[in-house]
């Protein structure tokens, strides 16, 4: 009896302990009845309009409006605008991550800031550089002109637009994780006879797997949303260089709302994919840190 | 497998971490490299792995240049500090490892492979663990199977990195005892880097003893604690006092007073070393090295005392039996059983209470009954 009112005086004690760091209730509902406000109002209302709108005329509208030849050439094009950028980028990403955790060598503070210049630059300066450099006025241009090499307004300059865009995902996912792993899973490797490439495989890869993993679903995702970049190096050639969310503009200022919407949904459809991959690759995370594996 | 390591410097950067170092590791010995942080033990640890290589001179595997061999070629079995166990793999696939990444001509079949593995998880006195994964394992068991994946190799010589270096105490001297049982087992050469003096003391046949990129000292255990080559490691190993003296005319004296000490063949300023304990009061007004007692503590079988020495007030500590009482404030005169005294121009050049003079021994000899029997 005595130590049942004992440890539950001991447990309003910690209670109290703990109210130092937290806020009152009154102050906790209020700031998570702002949070969850704004959320609805930003996030999620938006998302339910782009279906509903998709959906206005019933599904059958819907349907049509996305295997229309332009939507479907469209689909086609993000599609393999992403299956070219998302492995290169995750090759890149590797070996970049790879170079900066691992080694020192004089200019590496460099590349790290150059590995986030995309992030920090205008996605239409992205494309802009593109522009300056393959376009007609440029210095390459006239070349490329005469030796029949299509860079601008077609896909292999959708392509470029889009690896510049999309680079720092996978590389600025690893760094970090790399660096604070270290090199002496390497070096036991090394040690017990495992050449440099079984090292890699059997060793440095597995260790990153679950971060490279969601580097390269967040690199997807950009890859087939990319708006800016991919506009200005497009041209905008219905059926040939529209990507999805080039194709959904045209068709908004078109006042084609409902095939807009219904490309859009599909876009949306991936954000909420990649989110729910992520949450899961999370939990994956921080099971591995508990059980090993 | 004989190691010979030959004038091996390294720099990082242009910082030298070694200065030329030469050593000899004897076939099936067990050797430790003492120091304290920044000695340079754990760089030439890992230069004999094959981790780094040096920037001159030579490291041999009996007759065979291992320099400019890969660490992948030296086959040594190296633990890291750390583990470094494959945290995505098994206990059995983190000690296979070594064995399944052979090329196929050297690959032992895998029913072999994994019963050589349980094998080692059964010398390293953890059978039953072998589908853990390393998260769930205690730091002991850690570096138990470190070892074992690192024996599975068959490695020509075994390197550990401050082997007990995360362990808490307990667990580091049933470790320490056991690791001497397998490598008296196993036979293998084995070189291990610590910075716990009484780990290397107990545990290695040689100790090597380096500060700032230098060796200091060779020796077993015995030598190193008895006989100090150098001011540093009379500091460094076990207790010690040191105190500035004179010689002067084969007489030690301090704060201008006769310490009762003869020397030949050392003259000028110098360092006297000793241990607390090697020191006896000497009562009355026979020539000694006197002090005030600044602070006294009990010991488990002794008293031990802090003196002021002279108008600098030079701190050293003796050990007295239980018997003698001592207040803070009196004045004691003491002189050292044995003692080792270093120029300080050179302190190469040193001489100790054995091979001090015959007249020194006499000298000694005068007063000393006079000491501690009485009680």
């Amino acid at each position: 009896m005595a130590a049942e009112v004992a440890s539950v005086e001991r447990a309003a004690a910690i209670a109290r302990v703990r109210a130092a760091t937290t806020e009152s209730r009154g102050g906790r509902l209020a700031l998570i009845a702002v949070a969850v406000a704004f959320l609805a109002l930003f996030l999620l209302l938006p998302l339910a309009a782009v279906f509903t709108e998709a959906l206005r005329q019933g599904l059958g509208a819907y349907l049509a409006a996305l295997a229309e030849p332009d939507a479907l050439a469209a689909i086609r094009l993000t599609l393999i605008v992403a299956a070219i950028a998302v492995p290169l980028n995750l090759l890149f990403g590797l070996a970049a991550a790879w170079a900066i955790a691992k080694f020192e060598f004089p200019g590496k503070a460099l590349l790290t800031t150059l590995i986030d210049l995309p992030f920090s630059v205008s996605p239409v300066i992205s494309g802009l550089i593109y522009v300056l450099l393959f376009g007609a006025g440029s210095a390459l241009g006239p070349w490329l002109q005469r030796h029949g090499v299509e860079i601008l307004f077609a896909t292999p300059g959708i392509v470029l637009a889009t690896l510049f865009v999309t680079f720092p995902f996978v590389a600025r996912e690893l760094i970090p994780l790399m660096q604070e792993q270290g090199t002496t899973d390497e070096e036991a490797a090394l040690s017990l006879g495992a050449s440099g490439w079984q090292t890699f495989l059997r060793v440095t890869l597995p260790n990153v797997k679950w971060g490279l993993l969601y580097g390269v679903l967040l690199c997807n995702a950009r890859a087939m949303g990319e708006f800016g970049a991919v506009s200005v190096v497009s041209g905008h050639i219905r059926g040939l260089t529209d990507t999805m969310p080039l194709h959904v503009e045209i068709l908004y200022n078109e006042y084609n709302f409902v095939a807009a919407f219904a490309v859009a949904s599909l876009l949306a459809l991936l954000a909420l994919l990649t989110l729910v991959l992520k949450a899961l690759l999370e939990l994956r995370f921080d099971g591995r840190s508990g059980a090993g594996h | 497998m004989d190691v010979s390591i030959l004038d091996v410097r390294k720099d990082f950067d242009r910082f030298p971490a070694l200065h030329g170092v030469s050593l000899e590791i004897r076939s099936g010995e067990l050797v430790a490299l003492l120091g304290p942080s920044g000695s340079g033990k754990t760089t030439l640890l890992r230069l004999i792995a094959g981790l780094e290589f040096p920037t001159e001179g030579c490291i041999r595997f009996g007759e065979d240049d291992a320099s400019t061999r890969s660490v992948q070629e030296r086959n040594v079995g190296f633990v890291f500090q750390s583990y470094a166990l494959f945290r995505h793999m098994t206990v059995l696939d983190n000690i296979a490892f070594g064995l399944r990444v052979r090329p196929r001509a050297s690959r032992p079949p895998r029913r072999a492979i994994r019963a050589r593995a349980l094998e080692l998880l059964d010398l390293v006195q953890l059978p039953g663990l072998e589908g853990r994964f390393p998260s769930q394992l205690s730091g002991g068991q850690r570096q138990r199977v470190a070892l074992a994946r690192a024996l599975a190799i068959e490695p020509r010589i075994l390197l550990l990195d401050e082997p007990f270096g995360a362990l808490d105490a307990k667990v580091r001297k049933e470790l320490r005892r056991w690791l001497r049982d397998l490598h008296d087992s196993t036979g293998h050469t084995t070189v291990f880097v610590t910075h716990d003096q009484e780990e290397a003391l107990e545990l290695a046949d040689r100790v090597v003893v380096m500060s700032q990129g230098r060796i200091e000292q060779v020796g077993t255990p015995d030598e190193i604690y008895d006989a100090p080559n150098s001011p540093f490691v009379y500091g460094f190993i076990g207790e010690s006092s040191a105190l500035p003296v004179e010689v002067d005319d084969g007489e030690v004296r301090t704060a201008d007073r006769p310490t009762g000490l003869r020397v030949e063949g050392l003259e000028g300023p110098a360092t006297l070393f000793f241990r607390p304990r090697d020191v006896d009061i000497v009562e009355g007004a026979g020539p000694s090295i006197a002090g005030v007692a600044v602070a006294v503590r009990r010991r488990e079988d002794g008293r031990r005392v802090e003196l002021e020495v002279g108008p600098a007030r030079h701190r050293v500590e003796v050990e007295l039996p239980l018997g003698r009482r001592v207040v803070t404030g009196e004045r004691l005169g003491l002189r050292p059983r044995r003692w080792k005294l270093f120029s300080a121009d050179d302190p190469a050049r040193s001489v100790d209470w054995a091979t001090a003079g015959a007249g020194a021994a006499a000298a000694a000899a005068g007063p000393l009954p006079l000491a501690l029997e009485r009680q």
